[in-house]
């Protein structure tokens, strides 16, 4: 219960924050507080995202069996290569001719995500219950 | 079709919550694994949707390409070079985020952060972080990869001013990365990747072999923060939450494995540990007092009598691949009516988890492994640890004696059983440089030799 309250915690302290960085934002160089939809730079909307991903992630993370560090390993790495998503659009954008570097980047992406979830899966059979 | 693709993102982002999640424990992990695989499903196709993307072809050739690469090589890799696969892999992440950065800066239409040359302010800040991380990752695993490979030597490298020197540049690269914003020039880009590479290799060559646990952890952890800075400069919610996810869990796992060694981060990155420290408690132990040295069939002979035998694996242990040999010991001695169980301590192995992973190899029940702190206490009841390979996670000095490098690191209580009995291939000293006292002790008793033929040799014995 007590990490329901921090966390319930935190997030009102993220709205305050978010609340004083909008106010701040306004008074920003034009360039940067580029609107979106909302009326609010897209910084300011990542960096909420973000924080409370790290808490999401931290109190998931903690959860975590220690048995299973390393399957937990090959799991992260293969989810961090999602990064491929920015690589697809960089490969041939649209009007654009073919890239190169995001022709590299999708290989380089696509064999974390198929090797990391594949080693996560060997690694987890493996793990069996005594009698087993 | 933008809020369409926000909203399959935000999809794919819970399943990858939830394949963490599962690694809660092992029954639940399996089901973890497939909520990341369809989360990634749902990402890429969603993806290749996109109005954006000019054409799918040169798209699934990569993905075919590095699907085959990645897939053969998970399938074939064998269990004990994990580490070192790791490292390898996280270096792919950095550099895939370094091309992602690279294209971006070159292509900024594609991506709606400006156009050329005139890229707009914030992202320009957001896409050299990301660019930074994502170079100080790939060199650094690289340098990572060949200390574990053993390709370069797992001795940490120091020179005087090293410290300086990376602060230096460190300092450097920021200066560079403002030059950038202010400039729009591809030379400042260039120096910043230049830079990185640099300090990649720079960071992580003064950090010895035992240590890997923590920098295979960290780079694990930068590849995320590399993921999340990319995720901020292409506006993309799907690679700012994975990214600080896999930031998070990499800096957890550091966490710990600082903790397993009584050492602070700044401790670990700063390095130079396990090189020449070896005179540092050299002169505790008597030099009269002599070791007791074993044969096979003496410790045969005193594990079948035993009625209960704790096993602690270390690094020497998936060296020697002694896991399989190890297990078979165990089930005789199972047969003979004996209790057998393992206890492993957190930074034993070369990356967190790593013992577990090669017992589970080997077919040891999960439920027969245990962590360090549920185990401890029961070595005063034990009447046997075999210690297999590991070395400074048994060393009571970490508790006893102030003056030793180690002291204040949790250490397992093996000299409390009745007869520890020490499989290690010399009386040299671990990878800290430190004389383990425990060779010493009138309870121990050495069995030198590789913990394969050792263990072998007393299988053969109890038979």
């Amino acid at each position: 219960m007590a990490n329901e309250r921090s966390v319930q915690d935190s997030v009102d302290e993220i709205k305050a924050l978010l609340a004083e960085a909008t106010e701040k934002a306004a008074t920003l160089p034009a360039e940067i507080a580029e609107p979106v939809t909302s009326g609010q730079p897209y910084f300011i909307v990542g960096l909420t995202v973000f924080v409370l991903a790290c808490f999401v992630g931290y109190h998931v993370v903690w959860r975590v069996t220690p048995a299973l560090h390393s399957p937990l390993m090959g799991i992260t790495n293969a989810i961090s290569s999602v990064i491929i998503v920015g690589a697809i659009v960089a490969v041939w954008p649209e009007g654009g001719g073919f890239s190169m570097f995001g022709f590299l980047a999708v290989i380089l992406a696509s064999v974390n995500i198929f090797g990391g979830f594949i080693i996560t899966k060997r690694m987890l059979s493996m793990f069996k219950k005594k009698g087993a | 079709m933008e809020t369409f693709a926000a909203f399959t993102y935000l999809v794919a982002s819970v399943l990858f919550i939830l394949a963490l999640r599962g690694l809660s424990h092992p029954e639940t992990a399996r089901q973890g694994v497939n909520f990341g695989v369809i989360g990634m499903g749902i990402a890429i196709v969603t993806t290749l949707m996109l109005p954006q993307v000019g054409s799918f072809f040169w798209v699934l050739i990569a993905i075919g390409i590095g699907g085959g690469i990645g897939t053969y090589i998970a399938r074939s890799i064998d269990m004990t070079a994990l580490p070192q696969l790791m490292a390898a892999f996280h270096s792919l992440v950095g550099l895939a985020a370094v091309f992602v950065a690279v294209s971006a800066f070159y292509s900024p239409e594609a991506f709606g952060i400006g156009t050329a040359e005139k890229i707009k302010l914030a992202s320009l800040i957001e896409l050299s972080i990301g660019l930074a991380i994502g170079a100080i990752t790939f060199t650094g695993s690289i340098i990572a990869w060949g200390k574990l490979q053993g390709t370069i030597s797992g001795k940490p490298v120091v020179f005087g001013g090293q410290h300086t020197l990376n602060g230096a540049l460190g300092a450097l690269l920021v200066l560079l990365i403002l030059l950038l914003c202010v400039t729009q020039s591809a030379f400042f880009f260039w120096l910043i990747v230049l830079l990185a590479l640099a300090l990649g290799v720079l960071m992580i060559i003064p950090i010895g072999g035992a240590d890997m646990p923590v920098i295979v952890s960290m780079l694990n952890s930068y590849s995320g923060w590399a993921a999340a800075g990319i995720g901020f400069t292409l506006h993309n919610n799907l690679l700012i939450i994975t990214g600080a996810l896999v930031g998070a869990s990499g800096a957890i796992l550091s966490y710990i494995m600082c903790k397993g060694m009584n050492r602070s981060f700044l401790n670990v990155l700063l390095g130079g540990f396990g090189g020449d420290t070896a005179a540092a408690g050299a002169s505790e132990h008597d030099p009269d007092r002599q070791a007791k040295i074993g044969a096979a069939e003496d410790a045969a002979y005193i594990m079948k009598n035993a009625s209960k035998v704790i096993i602690v694996p270390g690094y020497g242990m998936a060296v020697a691949q002694a896991q399989h040999a190890l297990r078979e010991m165990a089930d005789l001695l199972k047969k003979e009516g004996v209790e057998v169980t393992y206890a492993i301590h957190p930074v034993a192995g070369r990356m967190p988890g790593h013992m577990n992973v090669l017992l589970a190899e080997a077919n040891v029940p999960y439920d027969e492994v245990f962590e360090m702190e549920d185990i401890n206490r029961e070595f005063a009841q034990a009447d046997v640890a075999y210690v297999i390979g590991a070395n400074d996670i048994t060393n009571p000095s970490a508790k006893n004696d102030p003056a030793s490098p180690i002291y204040g690191m949790p250490v397992l209580d093996v000299e409390k059983a009745g007869t520890v009995l020490f499989v290690k291939r010399s009386m040299g000293s671990g990878y800290a440089g430190i004389d383990n006292p425990l060779f010493f002790e009138d309870n121990t008793m050495m069995l030198l030799d590789d913990a394969k033929k050792m263990t072998e040799d007393i299988l053969k014995a109890m038979e």
